[in-house]
């Protein structure tokens, strides 16, 4: 199996083009709709998707959230969840 | 549905996420496994294109975000586009299930522009011969090309086997058609034994060295194509001794409309003629969903009997499957007979016992699905 090299700041993410991703209301979550599935995610999952799939590089992505959650050492497990966001197939890195 | 692996185990919050809409039980294939009921001309009066249109706007009121399309053959509806058009607007996620048949570039490209996001086709066999001995027409040549079309326009493609012991040596067959194709989910369901596969249970059902000798063969191709393809491997409930987490739960997250409107929790749960399912000519589906006596009988686990209801395991599976309990014990509330502790599991035992083995050619045993045949044929029993 190819490996792939691990995700950098300097990257840009995007959503897998099969995937949807937006508010539920019925819900009251963001929810992440792929062929045979449904993903419900937490505040938190969601708003690093968003972020991530918004910024021009996941550098401004970590910055943002950073500003927004008014912490500094979040970038460890903002790109660890990426990782296993893009393991799971919902985002890719924008070539 | 839900596939084998895709991590669903969700909260939907009491909320009908997963909705599969039958159009029709028609079809010209024959699949003598087919899951629909052996009894399904009798259901001919299938909704109108208002009737689905309200239902589908009933469900996302309620919450249902998946959109599966199935029959029969969906294909042979023609107001499939206008249906699909409609689920879009209003924001499901739409899957069309389909054996290809009836399906055409041109159709295709109308589905995709009505907003159609996905499609999962059937194919039984790896080659022409052997197709047309499963399914009873020559269909095969026409899979392939439809199969190569969706590729062509871009739509994200299941391909789905029907696994049973007929075809389960083609394992490899069938990934390298695959690979070559270039279809990113594939999808080997060993049947499950209602309806049709029940009444040609003795001939369908694969030994467990046949079972593995696939499995080994999927596990190495995952291995080898890594991201290009994920396959998924749904085995066979008789040979594990636990039961399927059925449906996660009657009543949970999944809701079916029968051709004819018969609501139901599962597209197998007609088959328990103990139980009356409402129809949405008559009723609406809120009420259906959250107040009916069928879609109460079995949610949550206070209608459990032992060994279910004191089990430290009942979250996970919720005694399995109902309509295997009724089919195969004679009562819904009983534990499914697959668990190895069911007072019951001895009737999966024998039949295991009785698994027939290697089978290439020759499939004049099977009740192929047409009502002539299922006339002359023995009512389905244990
Ligand atoms: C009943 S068919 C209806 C749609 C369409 N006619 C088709 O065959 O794709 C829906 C799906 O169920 C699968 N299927 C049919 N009978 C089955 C069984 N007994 N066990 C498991 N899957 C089955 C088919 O291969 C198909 O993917
Ligand atoms: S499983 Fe076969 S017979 Fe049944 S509806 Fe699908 S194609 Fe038709
Ligand atoms: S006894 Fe019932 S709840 Fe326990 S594992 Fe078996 S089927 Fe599941």
């Amino acid at each position: 199996m190819e490996t792939e090299r691990p995700l950098q700041l300097d990257d840009a993410v995007e959503l897998n083009p099969t995937h949807h991703f937006r508010w539920e209301e019925p819900q009251r979550s963001h929810v992440l709709l792929y062929p045979e599935g449904i993903v419900k995610l937490n505040e938190t999952a969601a708003a690093i998707i968003e972020a991530a799939t918004g910024a021009a590089s996941l550098g401004a992505a970590v910055t943002a959230l950073a500003a927004r959650y008014e912490r500094a050492d979040l970038e460890p497990k903002i790109i660890a969840f990426l990782e296993d966001a893009r393991a799971k197939g919902w985002i890719r890195v924008k070539s | 549905m839900p596939k084998d692996g895709s991590g669903l185990s969700l909260d939907g919050l009491g909320l009908p996420l997963w909705l599969v809409v039958e159009l029709t039980y028609k079809c010209p294939l024959k699949c003598p496994w087919c899951s629909n009921p052996v009894d399904f001309e009798r259901y001919g009066n299938e909704l109108s294109t208002e009737e689905w249109k309200s239902v589908l706007r009933q469900g996302r009121e309620m919450g249902a975000l998946q959109l599966g399309f199935t029959g029969g053959e969906p294909m042979l509806r023609r107001d499939l586009e206008e249906l699909v058009a409609e689920a879009d607007r209003l924001g499901y996620y739409t899957n069309l299930i389909t054996s290809g048949v009836g399906l055409n570039q041109d159709r295709l490209r109308a589905l995709k522009a009505a907003g159609l996001k996905q499609v999962q086709l059937s194919v039984q066999a790896p080659e022409r011969e052997l197709s047309q001995a499963l399914v009873g027409i020559d269909v095969f040549d026409h899979k392939i090309d439809i199969a190569r079309a969706i590729k062509a326009e871009g739509l994200p493609m299941v391909l789905n086997v029907p696994v049973s012991r007929y075809n389960i040596e083609r394992t490899r067959e069938f990934l390298d058609l695959a690979e070559e194709i270039g279809v990113e989910y594939v999808e080997f369901a060993n049947l499950q034994y209602y309806n049709w596969a029940l009444l040609n249970r003795a001939e369908l059902l694969p030994t467990k060295e046949q079972i593995e000798r696939s499995e080994a063969i999927v596990q190495e191709a995952r291995r080898r194509l890594g991201k290009k393809m994920t396959i998924y491997f749904v085995v066979p409930d008789y040979y594990d001794n636990r039961p399927k987490a059925c449906m996660n739960g009657w009543g949970a997250i999944h809701l079916t409309i029968a051709p004819d409107g018969t609501a139901l929790p599962c597209q197998e749960a007609r088959l328990i003629k103990t139980l009356n399912f409402p129809s949405v000519r008559e009723h609406d589906l809120a009420w259906i969903w959250r107040d009916s006596p069928a879609f109460q009988k079995f949610r949550g686990d206070s209608w459990m009997k032992e060994p279910c209801r004191s089990c430290d395991e009942k979250e996970k599976d919720f005694g399995g499957c109902r309509c295997q309990a009724f089919l195969l014990t004679g009562d819904a509330a009983n534990t499914d007979p697959v668990c190895a502790k069911s007072p019951d599991r001895q009737i999966i035992d024998g039949l295991l016992g009785c698994a027939k083995g290697e089978r290439s050619a020759g499939v004049d045993k099977l009740v192929m699905r047409d009502i002539s045949k299922r006339l002359s044929a023995v009512e389905p029993g244990v």
